[in-house]
């Protein structure tokens, strides 16, 4: 039996089947909830007093865009802690972190464009959220892009890495500067994509739909995270067994 | 009561997928010298550079006087020398301002001592000219020079004798058993010979 | 041709090698990064010709927007300050790819890694060698691009000011890039998009004090964001070029 393997890394059979069995735990909760909130959000609350039914893709475009950020918060912290600790499964963990985190800034683009097109007039305007989005997807592109360009697979984990770690100190600075220039040049009859006032009928689908998005996160983070552990673990003895059953 | 030398044990090291170093232990006391043998690809770079710090091992312990060398990296490599296959010499610095920046960077020196070692290592003709049009045999010889001045205890050689000649690979032999008699240590891989007069430690690396 | 005899080096110069690891003649981390600086900036000045390059481009770039959009001076002026950023930002980039990889190419970088001094300080002053090269003139150019495109010539202080802070900013932050893509084969477009967003605070802050400077309005408040930038710069991206340059060599 190989025992050195085990010395390597934090036990990724473990975590495999660990990430395994609370799948499940993750994945129906989530759905229940979406679901919920969906109900909640797109029959149960009252229409907005100005914006009328076009308001209701708040309930995917909010918490779209708050996912997007945790998910680079996450990610950012998987690569920290796999640098500090040299710990491989973190950079597995920050590795799965990636495409879901920029599938949740493209959702946050779309519906925010959507959100903006009958009050804008056009398909897109430089409002500072929308803006700071599609910078964090270029975040995310380019550490994607910087993973896939690197041919050693340590190597790419830890410069990647880094890449994260710089990534998430910049984002603060990068949405507040984006925020400053843009009330440098705000025309005052331009609406923003603002949250409308939201009385609790109204919230409390949103509420939910991002505790949902949160678990829907989680849930896919798993399997993505077993697929992960078993290309890296490809010619562990461990990996037979697993997958043999 | 703390060894002195460089003592390694049991150190495991993969690349990727290949298990490179497969519980490598050995000790090497002050004034001793460790042939690091083996074919090409058995791990030789892999082992001087983990012993160096720029390879982290999987599991082992690398002890400098006692010591474990993580501890404090900085000061261990204060007080080591690697010069791998290449010398790493700028193609448009002539030898002698390579060496005073290579060494300049660790140590100050002053012109005499340049001089009288680039005489030593047999650069005093060619020393002005850019590195560039220097062929390997001298290139290696800047090397050498370099090892003279860096007055540290621990040197680690990769594939020291490449590409001189036998006077080059004679005064190798000479740097080093020097170096051995004032107390310093020298761990040197390659798959040739080491062109010393004695017997020393030999470690094999068997292929991966 | 070489001199067979060897004779031994001299006592005087041999200290003891047993006990103490640092020398009494040790070089102080001042000394590395001095060295460090001066032979980037001897080597750079060796090979005239690749240092001009950036200059050029950037000179070229600001040329292209009279011609694309209007040879009207007071159109060019409403966009000069954003023509004259964006070239500057492509510009630094274009020099930021050969930053680090001479030295990773030919061993130096690894020598510096194991010299015992602290990476970050020499990372420092390969990066303030780099500013030196190309920042420093590209301050110097950007009022004569300005000129061309209709600025008057009083912004011609606060466009110095503004390109001199911001390229300190954008040198410091493009060193983490060029380190992180180290060893990766035509890394030019992957080192833009990595820099690019990570840039843009400087890029907004930068076009808008050289905006007011041409208009003539106090561009005190950017030019300080900028300066708050560069210092942030200064203290966190060599230790991010440190760690990506060190994961280089492994």
């Amino acid at each position: 039996m190989n025992w050195a393997w085990f010395h390597r890394l934090a036990s990724p059979p473990h975590i495999y089947r660990l990430a395994q069995q609370l799948t499940p735990w993750f994945a129906w909760p989530a759905a229940a909830l979406i679901l919920t909130a969906l109900y909640g959000g797109l029959v149960l609350a009252p229409p907005d007093y100005q914006q009328g039914d076009g308001f209701r893709i708040i309930y995917m475009h909010a918490p779209a865009a708050w996912m997007s950020l945790m998910v680079y918060t996450t990610m950012a912290v998987a690569a920290a802690v796999a640098l500090i600790w040299r710990m491989k499964v973190a950079h597995a963990v920050a590795a799965s972190c990636a495409p879901i985190g920029a599938s949740f800034t493209f959702a946050a683009l779309v519906t925010g464009s959507l959100w903006g097109e009958p009050m804008w007039g056009t398909w897109w305007e430089w409002d500072p959220r929308l803006t700071s989005e599609l910078i964090l997807l270029f975040l995310y592109l380019g550490y994607m892009g910087l993973r896939g360009a690197i041919d050693d697979p340590q190597r790419a984990d830890r410069t990647s890495a880094v890449l994260a770690v710089v990534g998430i100190v910049n984002v603060p600075i990068i949405h507040y500067s984006v925020t400053w220039w843009n009330s440098l040049h705000q025309a005052p009859s331009v609406m923003r994509l603002g949250k409308p006032q939201l009385s609790m009928p109204m919230l409390w689908p949103l509420l939910l739909m991002l505790l949902g998005f949160t678990l829907f996160f989680v849930a896919v983070l798993l399997v993505r995270l077993r697929g992960e552990i078993l290309v890296r673990e490809r010619s562990a003895s461990w990996i037979r067994e697993v997958v043999g059953t | 009561m703390p060894r002195e030398g460089l003592e390694v044990e049991n150190l495991h090291l993969w690349r990727g997928e290949r298990h490179v170093l497969r519980g490598i232990g050995f000790a090497l006391p002050r004034g001793g010298c460790l042939h690091v043998a083996g074919p090409n690809g058995s791990g030789k770079t892999s082992l001087l550079r983990t012993v160096c710090g720029l390879l982290y091992p999987e599991s082992g312990r690398l002890l400098w006087d006692g010591r474990d060398v993580h501890q404090d990296l900085p000061a261990f490599h204060s007080t080591l020398i690697y010069i791998g296959h290449e010398a790493p010499l700028k193609a448009d610095l002539s030898a002698r301002e390579n060496l005073r920046y290579w060494v300049g960077m660790r140590r100050r020196i002053g012109r005499g001592t340049l001089e009288a070692t680039l005489q030593r290592v047999g650069a005093a003709a060619w020393s002005e000219r850019p590195a560039r049009t220097l062929s390997a045999g001298q290139r290696r010889r800047i090397a050498l020079a370099a090892l003279s001045l860096l007055w540290v205890p621990l040197w680690l050689l990769d594939e020291p004798t490449t590409n001189l000649d036998t006077e080059g690979q004679q005064l190798v032999g000479t740097l080093i058993e020097e170096h051995i008699a004032r107390g310093g240590l020298v761990l040197a891989a390659t798959h040739h010979e080491l062109p010393l007069r004695r017997q020393v430690q030999r470690l094999e690396l068997m292929h991966g | 041709m070489d001199d067979p005899r060897t004779p031994a080096l001299p006592a005087a110069a041999a200290p003891a090698l047993s006990g103490a690891t640092t020398p009494h003649d040790a070089a102080s981390v001042l000394d590395a990064a001095l060295l460090v600086l001066e032979r980037d900036l001897t080597l750079a000045l060796r090979r005239r010709g690749q240092l001009v390059q950036p200059l050029a481009f950037f000179a070229i770039v600001t040329t292209l927007f009279p011609l694309a959009i209007s040879p009207e001076l007071a159109r060019l002026r409403e966009v000069a300050a954003g023509v004259l950023w964006v070239a500057a930002l492509l510009a630094s980039l274009l020099a930021l790819e050969f930053l680090f990889r001479d030295d990773a190419y030919d061993g130096t970088l690894e020598q510096y890694a194991l010299s015992g001094q602290p990476l970050t300080g020499l990372m420092f002053a390969k990066t303030a060698a780099h500013w030196l090269l190309t920042g420093l003139p590209l301050a110097l150019m950007a009022p004569l691009a300005a000129l061309s495109l209709g600025a008057p010539p009083g912004s011609v202080p606060g466009i110095v000011a503004s390109v001199a802070v911001g390229t300190v900013a954008l040198s410091l932050i493009g060193s983490i890039g060029a380190a992180l893509t180290l060893g990766i084969r035509r890394s030019g477009v992957l080192l833009a998009l990595l820099t690019l967003p990570l840039a843009l605070p400087v890029l907004i802050f930068g076009a808008r004090a050289s905006e007011l400077a041409i208009h003539g309005e106090s561009y005190l408040a950017p030019l300080e964001l900028l300066a708050a930038l560069a210092v942030l710069g200064i203290t966190l991206a060599p230790l991010a070029s440190a760690a990506a340059v060190r994961i280089s060599l492994e």
